[in-house]
């Protein structure tokens, strides 16, 4: 009989004890098993009270890392040539500021991502991560594609995917 | 008149309370199998999840009734009226406490004083597998009229060790009153004690009766898809479901009442309690027995797999019939010898 630890093998009737056989001694164990696993810890997470809080190496969607007010994205538009869904859509345009390029449009179709994180790992500029954020709802497939607005994440915020992917890299 | 009356808050009073005990059996069920498999249940609708009953019966009512288009409609309308009326019609001879003095009268804690009381009960659980066979037939589905098929025959299988092991109570009663009987219980001379392999051979006759598992072979979801009410929705399926839950108790009722000692509780009577309180702790002594008994066919429902059909039919046959027997001889001359 298979009991903790030990792995199923396969037991024959002609191989059982008379005792096995009388059937409710077998039957009184298993319940007993059963019973104990009433007063176990249970494994359930209550989900919106108790949330789960994803590890650094967790791919949630993805985010424009924002830093003093601006975005590092440079618009070079690699994101969007690496996008195996074609779900990034750049279109650059020029700043005075000292990258000289910014992106005026940016846009990731939410429901055509596959958190598959190659924008990130194509990005020269660290300007593209996943974010740690997992609940992604929308009533209308026009509010799943996700411009500026929604795509910009302070620096500070995604600091522990930032440290991770330089440890990774 | 008096009579009527009586009978009538009797009737109302069971009814109610069955009715209710089965809504919440379905959430005790829901709630119990996830504390087995380590998960947490419903715990959503109202404190602890306890509105999930009424939450559940309200959701059945409004919900959509679909007829299958080649279905036997009187039939498909007749089979669940059959499970549930019998379901609720059985209980009535079970004895829930002792005659008490109420208001002057004499008042017997049954609804109905049938004097042939195990043959009332053992007729009328045959009859409810009218209800699950007619259901399978009428709804022209190839699953269901296999559960319908499969439910019949696991009836007549059983029906046969579930009557033999009866018939040992009955030996050492000497009656067929259910009251009798359970009075014959007094102290611990329970006839679980008794007539231990006649208990045993009851209780497992009853999970078949109930098509509980593992014996639930005529709604194997795995297998046909649901079973003889596949097609069935809405308040026809939820009697399906009620007449299950409501058989569950009349059957822990009645292994209670002819095993357990129904109202009995040990050695009440050496406490020196009023009449009152004995009677209330006696019928508190049955509901506790019930429940536990109801809880017992939960616990085997999430510890035992399904039977195969050919193995249902051999412990059917082969070793519930002749050990049913051999307990009816064995009881035979123990109440020869011993009285």
């Amino acid at each position: 009989m298979p009991t903790n630890g030990e792995t199923a093998r396969q037991v024959r009737i002609k191989d059982l004890t008379l005792w096995q056989r009388t059937y409710i001694p077998e039957i009184v164990k298993g319940m007993v098993l059963t019973f104990k696993q009433i007063l176990r810890p249970k494994f359930t997470r209550q989900y919106p009270e108790e949330r789960w809080n994803p590890p650094s190496s967790f791919r949630g969607r993805p985010v424009l890392v924002e830093e003093e007010g601006v975005e590092r994205c440079v618009a070079c538009g690699l994101c969007a040539r690496v996008c195996p869904a074609l779900a990034i859509e750049v279109q650059g345009s020029e700043t005075d500021l000292e990258k000289e390029r910014y992106p005026i449009k940016f846009e990731i179709n939410m429901l055509r991502c596959i958190f598959c994180g190659f924008c990130e790992e194509a990005c020269p500029e660290e300007a593209i991560v996943m974010s740690d954020e997992y609940e992604l709802v929308f009533t209308d497939p026009e509010k799943a594609i996700y411009g500026k607005d929604r795509l910009l994440m302070s620096a500070d915020r995604l600091r522990p995917r930032l440290e991770f992917l330089r440890r990774a890299r | 008149m008096e009579f009527l009356i009586i009978s009538t808050i009797k009737i109302v009073l069971v009814l109610l309370v069955v009715l209710t005990v089965v809504a919440n059996l379905v959430f005790a069920e829901r709630r119990i199998s996830a504390f087995i498999q380590n998960r947490i249940g419903p715990n959503r609708v109202g404190p602890w999840g306890l509105l999930q009953a009424p939450a559940d019966v309200l959701k059945l009512f409004i919900k959509e009734e679909i007829v299958p288009a080649k279905a036997n409609k009187f039939v498909h309308t007749l089979a669940p009226i059959i499970s549930i009326s019998v379901a609720l019609v059985t209980i009535a001879v079970v004895p829930f406490g002792n005659t008490i003095m109420l208001f002057g009268r004499e008042i017997k804690l049954m609804v109905a004083d049938v004097n042939v009381g195990i043959l009332y009960i053992l007729a009328l659980t045959s009859l409810g597998v009218y209800g699950v066979t007619l259901s399978g037939w009428s709804s022209n589905n190839k699953y269901s009229l296999l559960g319908g098929l499969r439910s019949s025959a696991q009836l007549i299988s059983y029906e046969l060790s579930m009557g033999l092991s009866v018939v040992g109570v009955i030996m050492i009663a000497g009656t067929l009153e259910l009251d009798r009987i359970v009075e014959m219980q007094s102290g611990l001379a329970w006839n679980a004690f008794l007539t231990p392999i006649g208990f045993i051979t009851f209780v497992v006759a009853s999970f078949a009766e109930t098509n509980r598992l593992p014996f639930d072979l005529p709604e194997a979801e795995p297998e046909l898809v649901g079973g003889y009410h596949t097609e069935y929705s809405g308040m026809k399926f939820g009697a399906f479901f009620l007449a299950e839950y409501s058989n569950m108790i009349t059957s822990s009722a009645l292994i209670v009442t002819l095993f357990l000692g129904g109202w009995q509780f040990p050695f009440l009577d050496t406490f020196g309690l009023s009449a009152m309180w004995v009677s209330i702790i006696q019928v508190l002594a049955f509901i506790t027995k019930v429940g536990m008994m109801l809880f017992f066919y939960m616990w085997i429902r999430w510890t035992i797999p399904r039977f195969r059909y050919d193995q249902l039919m051999n412990l059917g046959w082969k070793v519930m019939l002749p050990l049913a027997l051999a307990n009816l001889v064995v009881t035979a001359i123990g109440v020869k010898l011993f009285t």
